[in-house]
């Protein structure tokens, strides 16, 4: 899953699995929360920690700066 | 050259054979190998499925027929998987933008959408890993492979099919339910069974169960072959 898109956007799923860690929460939750497969969300999150827009402590991920400026562009 | 020396050699030989197969064929009951892979839904780990089933299967090559109606044939098998917590993970060895130009038009051509994602194996490292090649039938192409992987990670079932030969899907359905019911009820099930239909109880491995066995009303034809409803 690329989690950014061509113009520097965050891709659909992208943007539904940031949505779902409003509240930081484990892939577990995010996959109920966004009725994603749960490998797809392993695969997101782990994208897009990569790409510094989420961070994982523990079993726990949370939306970091970036994150955040990404889904107030798109508000 | 000498007996001893031909049998060094014997040895030798058989000893790398071995190594190679158990470097290249996976085995039932061993940990499937791990992998990470490009895939129509971007990069995968077989890790990701973890505490859920997989049905990772390999076809010859996109744009071919009987693929086509394999691929539409494992579509219409996701719902019913995914209320088993299975995912299907197909593989080819093709590029990512063949996989999508392939599923792109199955939802043009006959409206099916492939909702699973699709391994492009272009390097054919996922494909060696699992024994998906045979050099009898293809060098190219991946023969028609099934491989069951639990929610531990564990290769629980292997089918080939030829090249020539479309798979049943029906089958994997039964498979996957069969699977689920041993681990669930700790039992066996019968040639062509399937769900509702009664289940085969362990054989005693003592005299002292296979006492206890026959009287445990079970329906016996003999001690060794008892079934029960689960």
């Amino acid at each position: 899953m690329a989690c950014i898109n061509a113009h520097g956007e965050l891709t659909e799923s992208a943007q539904k699995i940031l949505e779902a860690l409003e509240q930081p929460g484990s892939a577990e939750t995010v996959a109920k929360l966004t009725s994603l497969p749960l490998f797809r969300i392993r695969s997101g999150l782990r994208e897009m920690g990569e790409a510094g827009i989420v961070e994982m402590n523990e079993e726990t991920y949370s939306m970091t700066e970036r994150g955040r400026s990404f889904l107030a562009t798109k508000e | 050259m000498s007996e001893q020396s031909g049998n060094s050699v014997l040895e030798s030989t058989l000893t790398s054979a071995q190594a190679e197969i158990s470097h290249t064929l996976p085995r039932l009951g061993s940990p499937a190998p791990s992998f990470e892979a490009i895939t129509t839904y971007g990069k995968i780990r077989l890790e990701d499925f973890r505490g859920g089933w997989v049905v990772l299967f390999s076809h010859p090559a996109d744009f071919t027929p009987v693929c086509t109606t394999e691929f539409m044939a494992f579509a219409a098998l996701v719902p019913e998987l995914r209320k088993r917590n299975v995912e299907l993970l197909g593989l080819s060895i093709d590029s990512p933008t063949s996989h999508i130009a392939w599923v792109r038009n199955i939802k043009e051509k006959f409206d099916v959408d492939i909702s699973f994602p699709i391994i492009a194996d272009s390097n054919k490292e996922v494909a060696t890993l699992y024994g998906m090649l045979m050099p009898g039938e293809s060098n190219t192409e991946t023969s028609r492979c099934v491989f069951v992987i639990d929610p531990a990670g564990v290769i629980r079932t292997m089918i080939y099919y030829p090249l020539t030969t479309g798979r049943n899907t029906d089958e994997i359905i039964r498979l996957i339910d069969a699977l689920q019911t041993t681990d669930k009820h700790g039992v066996a099930t019968p040639a062509n069974w399937k769900p509702g239909d009664k289940v085969i109880v362990p054989p005693p491995s003592t005299v002292e169960e296979a006492e206890a066995r026959v009287k445990a009303g079970y329906e016996c034809a003999d001690w060794y072959f008892c079934k029960k409803a689960v």
